[in-house]
């Protein structure tokens, strides 16, 4: 069992690299270059091969250099083949991964031949092997924080820059290339330190989820940077802890009794999880980038319209008898347009409800205050058709449905102007009541 | 595990034994299968794809395993074009409604859905023959030696799986193959048509996804991976056609999983991974080596274009110092005019070597042959001049240098045109006389 000070240190070190990884990742998710994560990852298997037949040692230095000269090769290898043959870069990525990681397949199977005793932590590189983690693991992971830290700080504006607008950057003089080789280094690094502590794939996961689900929170890329950070390095410490004994020693289960068997359950998925779980509550409920955001926003904005549509109806079907306000039949109102029946009765009980419109045995009136806010959106959509007939030149007969879509966006301002111009061409009656006719035949279209 | 099995087998011949047959035949096939499928994905530029849903299947496969209780391919199939169309869809959603960009919305789903699928792993099947290591690496070996008698053969049990998905993938490809073709190259004209490009694509990633388990147990995911794109990707360098891109994908796919089973025979090596080193091996000469598209034919094409340039703006100025009367230009002259370099000391060796330039004492002089085609060269030179002035009404200080650019890829045809479109002037704008020569 591991004892509590052992699982700190091991979630300190997790925490550590979700946070560095999560931090650079956004870089590369802002690049689109979300799967040279999943690329570098790979690559660095037969770098690390090479580097144990070579030194003999597991050394975790000489590990790390070896995957990281692996990484570096297996970047130009794709810049190469995108830049010179007709290979796209998707598939360009893809050979060089499947190529290099079964290299790497190769070279392992050579290590393991010639096994000398200490060869199985190799292994490792390929699944993770958090609960392994030592103090010197941890010193190295917070020396990698803090250098990719001091590279983001100093070169943030260049990488700000080239994350949004590389070609801008180019324009301007950066030396964008140098710049990317800096980024993609970094990325290679965090990479390699990453691996033998969460495995090939769930490092691409570590690169990309903080910083995908950090996209939603802002459009600012510090607080990006900070979010993408921050979440992962909480996805590290939460996912080390669900991984470890110690939420069944809190809750007071014997640990036989709490369904998940601690041994068999590795960290790294865990973590990657909490990762996903924590990129799945910002696609959800951010806010306003979120899905649930969008969707409040759609169907507000379809109520709006809907109920502009009503009173406009309603305005037009009493428009005859002004400034008296009439009772117009359901039929009637039914007729005038073409509603969804069962949106147009739930919309009648609101306009009910804010007093809009007064209702009676199948009929409806507008009250005073409808009157006015019918009349205002009647206002809006017959300055837009004005204005399309006089100033875009198009047919009376064509223009009801342009303003339909039109006219519910229409800013405040815009109408003000579009008041003034039709005013200053004397085409503009200015009480309210005494609305713009419709150039056209309100029947004719309705 | 691997090498004890092959020091025991004592493999000296790898073709001959029964098992290294074994390992080609599951190996080529398997590999066969997921060439087929993947064209599309490179030619759909969804390679990665191929990737991510050979990793996201692992949920759908425990999955099954955990519900059917055996390792009975049919529930496997099932889990996993479902987890494999659920990955492409989720990408989909995510890439439209979340806005995220394509490939980090790909990453982020393939990755999640590995992790549960190794959290699912462990916590419902501790230790038994299923193992991750089996995902990536597979186990070839072991597919050699799991046979079965069908109708008096001994044939490994995977054939009987993977035969079949050949077969499957084959004849989607025959019934469906303008459908496909038209949709890998144009999907939205596709849609316009009336085939539906999104159920096409669903259609090719549940193939992609069952194809992956099909060939998962023998040669992993990573041979997965490299067999959907390296083989596709190399027969696309090498041929215009869809067809042809298909049966090269084929070939390419068979001679990886010969290939490489003898590297790994030679070496004593994961047949996996050696049949992705030989086919990223082979992506490399076809990079190098394409007859068309090579590198190696580019750097060619490219010097012999530079050379010819080099020397053609030799014979010219030596044409024009001729013509100026002045003295002879000596070779160090001539090749500092033309920018120096080992280059244009290449080309002016060529003139001599062919006899186009001789050199006197200190001077360099055209011969005959040299002299007829710097003429050449100055005409369609002084013609393009003359056309532009004429034609383009461009000041006189400006046609100096596109006619130097072009003059080297104007040919008997355009110059006779040329001459036409300029009514047969004798002199070019600048009042030079524009040369005639015999043919």
């Amino acid at each position: 069992m591991i004892g509590q000070s052992i699982t700190f240190n091991v979630m300190l070190g997790t925490a550590l690299l979700g946070a560095t990884a999560g931090t650079i990742g956004t870089f590369a998710v802002l690049r689109r270059r979300a799967l040279v994560g999943d690329m570098l990852s790979h690559a660095a298997l037969p770098g690390i091969c090479l580097a144990f037949i070579i030194l003999q040692s597991r050394n975790s230095i000489g590990l790390s250099l070896g995957a990281f000269g692996t990484g570096l090769l297996a970047i130009a290898v794709v810049t190469v083949i995108t830049r010179w043959t007709r290979t796209k870069e998707d598939a360009a990525i893809g050979i060089v991964l499947s190529t290099f990681f079964g290299a790497g397949i190769v070279l392992l199977t050579l290590v393991q031949r010639n096994a000398t005793g200490n060869q199985a932590g190799l292994d490792k590189f390929l699944f993770g092997e958090t609960a392994g983690m030592r103090g010197s693991d941890v010193q190295l992971l917070f020396a990698t924080a803090i250098v990719s830290l001091v590279v983001v700080i100093a070169l943030y504006k260049e990488f700000l820059l080239l994350s949004f607008d590389d070609d801008f950057a180019r324009a301007q003089g950066w030396p964008t290339l140098a710049l990317d080789l800096v980024m993609m280094g970094t990325l290679a690094v965090v990479t390699v330190v990453g691996l033998p502590i969460v495995g090939v794939i769930l490092m691409a996961a570590m690169i990309i989820l903080p910083g995908a689900g950090a996209r939603f929170w802002t459009n600012h890329l510090g607080r990006t940077l900070l979010i993408a950070g921050l979440t992962g390095g909480a996805a590290g410490a939460i996912g080390t802890l669900l991984a470890s004994p110690l939420p069944a020693q809190w809750l007071g289960v014997p640990v036989q009794e709490f369904g998940l068997s601690r041994r068999s359950i590795p960290p790294g998925p865990l973590i990657v999880l909490t990762a996903a779980a924590f990129f799945l509550f910002a696609l959800l409920f951010a806010p306003q980038q979120g899905v649930i955001a969008h969707v409040v926003v759609e169907v507000r904005l379809r109520l709006r319209i809907t109920r502009e549509h009503l009173l406009r109806a309603l305005y037009e079907l009493s428009e005859p008898s002004l400034p008296n306000r009439p009772k117009i039949s359901e039929s009637q109102l039914h007729a005038h347009r073409t509603w969804n029946r069962r949106w147009l009765k739930w919309w009648l009980s609101q306009a009910e409800v804010h007093g809009l419109i007064l209702r009676a045995d199948h009929s409806v009136q507008l009250t005073q205050a409808g009157l006015v806010a019918a009349a205002e959106v009647t206002r809006t959509h017959r300055l837009w058709e004005l204005f399309l007939v006089s100033n875009a030149g198009i047919a009376a007969d064509h223009v009801d449905r342009d303003a339909d879509d039109v006219e519910h966006m229409l800013p405040a301002a815009l109408i003000e102007e579009l008041e003034q111009r039709l005013a200053a061409t004397g085409k503009l009656p200015m009480r309210l009541t005494d609305l713009p006719r419709s150039p056209h035949d309100i029947w004719a279209d309705g | 595990m691997m090498h004890c099995l092959l020091a025991q087998f004592d493999l000296l011949e790898p073709f001959r034994s029964e098992i290294g047959q074994r390992i080609v035949l599951v190996g080529a096939l398997t590999n066969v299968a997921c060439a087929l499928v993947g064209c599309y994905l490179v030619l759909r530029r969804m390679s990665l794809m191929g990737d991510a849903i050979a990793h996201a299947v692992l949920p759908g496969i425990v999955l099954a395993f955990v519900f059917s209780g055996s390792m009975n391919i049919v529930p496997l199939f099932v889990g996993a074009a479902v987890v494999g169309l659920l990955t492409t869809f989720l990408t989909q959603t995510l890439h439209q409604f979340g806005r995220v960009p394509t490939d980090a919305a790909m990453g982020a789903v393939f990755t999640s859905l590995f992790a549960l699928g190794v959290v699912l792993l462990k916590w419902y099947i501790s230790g038994v023959h299923f193992d991750v290591a089996c995902v990536y690496e597979g186990s070839l070996i072991g597919v050699a030696l799991d046979t079965e008698f069908v109708g008096g053969w001994e044939v490994p049990r995977q054939l009987l799986i993977v035969l079949p998905m050949v077969a499957l993938n084959v004849v989607v490809m025959v019934l469906l193959w303008k459908e496909f073709k038209i949709s890998a190259f144009d999907p939205g004209l596709a849609t316009t048509m009336g085939y539906s490009a999104t159920l096409l694509h669903y259609v090719l990633m549940a193939l992609v996804a069952m194809t992956s388990v099909a060939s998962f147990q023998a040669v992993g995911s990573i041979l997965v991976v490299a067999m959907l794109i390296v083989p596709p990707a190399t027969a696309q360098l090498l041929c215009d056609r869809l067809s042809r891109m298909v049966l090269l994908a084929c070939v390419f796919a068979v001679l990886s999983a010969v290939g490489g089973y003898w590297l790994a025979h030679r070496w004593d090596v994961s047949p996996a991974g050696a049949m992705a080193v030989f086919a990223g091996g082979m992506y490399g000469l076809t990079v190098l080596f394409a007859p068309q598209s090579g590198i190696v034919s580019a750097v060619k094409h490219n010097l012999e274009t530079s050379l010819r340039i080099l020397r053609e703006d030799l014979l010219t100025m030596l044409y024009r110092t001729e013509e100026l009367g002045g003295r002879p230009l000596t070779a160090g002259n001539a090749i500092a005019a033309i920018g120096g370099g080992w280059l244009a000391r290449w080309a002016l060796g060529m003139l001599k070597w062919r006899g186009r330039v001789v050199a006197e004492g200190d001077g360099l002089h055209l011969t005959s042959d040299g002299r007829e085609r710097a003429k050449r060269l100055v005409r369609g030179h002084r013609l393009w001049e003359a056309y532009l002035v004429k034609h383009l009404g461009l000041p006189l200080d400006h046609v100096h240098g596109p006619a130097d650019r072009v003059e080297h890829f104007i040919n008997q045809p355009l110059r006779e045109e040329l001459q036409r479109a300029v009514d047969d002037v004798q002199q070019d704008p600048h009042g030079r006389q524009i040369p005639d020569f015999q043919l």
